[in-house]
């Protein structure tokens, strides 16, 4: 099964300094795992590591979090596995003063599997390497993550603005921006 | 009288094709870099029509947003308010009736159908035939008056709601939908007879923008793009959603990976939709089409949610992560176009510009939805 073969990989490259939390998996507990899970967001930071989502409530199987440093080695873990590039975006949590970047990969095969990929920078500086070396089809998901929360994407080949005008300075989706 | 001006056979010029350019099909800007008729590089600049629907989606309410989703892709609108709908009644735990979730699926089809006829009208329009479009046209305009009987608009549907639809169909449309079905078939028949086996519509595409499964997976490709290179790839298949586990249908998949292919898996798509409208309105179950029981302000609980489906231009996906407010936090909008134009850069180089715009016809581009 790729999910537990990706999810080793995972685990081999993230591992976990301390007891990794639960699989959510039993749906007689699914409430109390999302009520815990809310509480733990507003206590402590998700430690990186890879969890296994519940497919029919999250939509996706695996979500691994990873350093900025560990980004391309993870995302060369699921190339080499075959999994295309579905997307990339941004989540600007601004309370915590970070910039998440989400990667979402899936499969061609009927051996489904949805891989999230997600890593945390700084806000202030907000800078992760470029996958277009690996995912050529990531230059343009780059570019507009780039337009909508300012991420600089280190030797991104043509980082200039794609969907905003081309002399764009500002970045929408910025939970401080003021139109 | 001067000599007239030599042309070095190394040098080389940019063309500009668009942003208004008919090949282009909206907005589109591709800046070619020319050899003669030979493309050295091509850089696609898209961005013209950028209504920034992500942000919208940050400030208005969950029903409010509705009908933003109609407005990315005028083509094919449900097929993108279902990923909406699915994702919102995922994340809030909404029950939909089956009866809701069958009519959802008959109109999807159907509006796949008059996407495609739409495309298909278009594409042959490309290369320079005119009468398939008037063709087309005149199957589309039936779709349009069932659908706009329904659901009140001919375009921008806003049809689906949290946990059901705004409207039930009646006999009247139920009758217009079977006897469509016939219809439809048969007009496939003559496309085939009037297109497909057109000797200079197959000159112009065997063989034409090869695509292989390596370049598919790099840049996502999805739907009649990845399928007409051997990859067999339908999210109605791989990750089934609503009710389309209940239907029999298959999947067309082409090897070859030219523009013929990506042409004969979107007709025989149709073919498949038609079944599965067909299906739908046999098992269509009686019941209610909104819940019973249906919170009144839709908060979903905090998290992040995902759902991916197959619209008529490949898999579409939402993003969903809430705060436990009435507004998202963030929602992202994965349009499959995005991806598959992005390989058209790669992909056309080396070819000769009439080659290049058959390729792009083929993609089955609308370019509010690549904008958003």
């Amino acid at each position: 099964m790729i999910i537990e073969k990706t999810k080793l990989a995972f685990q081999k490259l993230l591992p976990a300094t301390e007891p990794e939390p639960p699989a959510v998996e039993d749906p007689g507990e699914e409430v109390e795992e999302e009520k815990g899970k809310k509480a733990k967001v507003k206590k402590e930071p998700r430690q990186n590591g890879v969890i296994e989502c519940d497919y029919a409530v999250h939509g996706y199987h695996l979500d691994a979090q990873v350093a900025p440093e560990q980004l391309i080695e993870a995302v060369t873990i699921v190339d080499e596995a075959e999994f295309f590039i579905e997307s990339i975006t941004g989540v600007d949590w601004i309370k915590e003063g970070q910039i998440e970047v989400v990667y979402d990969f899936s499969r061609y095969d009927f051996d489904t599997c949805r891989v999230v990929i997600r890593t945390r920078v700084n806000r202030d500086n907000p800078v992760v390497p470029t996958i277009t070396t690996i995912y050529a089809g990531a230059n343009w998901h780059e570019r507009e993550t780039h337009d909508f929360f300012g991420i600089k994407f280190d030797g991104h080949p043509h980082l200039i603005p794609l969907l905003l005008p081309e002399d764009a300075d500002f970045h929408p989706l910025l939970k401080d921006f003021k139109a | 009288m001067s000599s007239p001006i030599q042309l070095q056979t190394d040098e080389t010029f940019v063309l500009n094709v668009g942003p208004q350019h008919p090949a282009t099909h909206g907005v589109l800007r591709v800046k070619m870099e020319m050899n003669g008729e030979y493309i050295v590089n091509a850089e696609t600049v898209i961005g013209y029509i950028h209504r920034m629907h992500e942000k919208m989606g940050e400030n208005k309410t969950y029903p409010q947003y509705l009908m933003n989703l109609s407005r990315m892709d005028y083509l094919g609108a449900l097929g993108y308010s279902h990923g909406h709908v699915l994702v919102v009644e995922k994340a809030a735990g909404i029950e939909v009736p089956e009866r809701a979730e069958y009519i959802r699926a008959i109109m999807v089809e159907l509006n796949r159908i008059a996407s495609h006829l739409f495309w298909f009208g278009a594409f042959v329009m490309d290369l320079g035939g005119f009468s398939p479009l008037m063709y087309a046209l005149q199957d589309r305009e039936y779709i349009l008056d069932m659908l706009e009987a329904v659901t009140g608009s001919r375009l921008t549907y806003c049809y689906f709601r949290f946990g059901g639809l705004y409207n039930d169909i009646d006999d009247d449309f139920i009758d217009a939908a079977r006897r469509f079905i016939p219809r439809m078939r048969k007009s496939l028949i003559k496309y085939d007879k009037l297109v497909t086996g057109n000797i200079i519509f197959r000159k112009r595409l065997e063989g034409n923008a090869l695509l292989s499964k390596e370049t598919c997976r790099k840049y996502g490709a999805s739907s009649a793009v990845a399928r007409g290179s051997g990859i067999n790839f339908d999210v109605r298949k791989n990750e089934p959603y609503s009710v389309y586990p209940d239907f029999d249908f298959d999947v067309p998949v082409y090897h070859e990976g030219d523009s013929l292919a990506r042409y004969m898996v979107r007709m025989k798509e149709m073919e498949q939709s038609l079944r599965i409208i067909e299906q739908g309105l046999d098992k269509l179950p009686d019941g209610p089409i909104m819940p019973k029981k249906k919170p009144k302000l839709i908060k979903p609980p905090a998290g992040d949610y995902y759902q991916a489906v197959e619209t008529a231009r490949g898999s579409f996906g939402v993003r969903l992560v809430s705060d436990g407010t009435k507004t998202p936090y963030r929602l992202k909008l994965r349009s499959p176009t995005y991806s598959n134009m992005h390989l058209f850069d790669e992909s056309c180089r080396g070819m000769m510009i009439m080659d290049a715009l058959a390729f792009m016809g083929s993609l089955d581009l609308v370019i509010p939805e690549i904008d958003r």
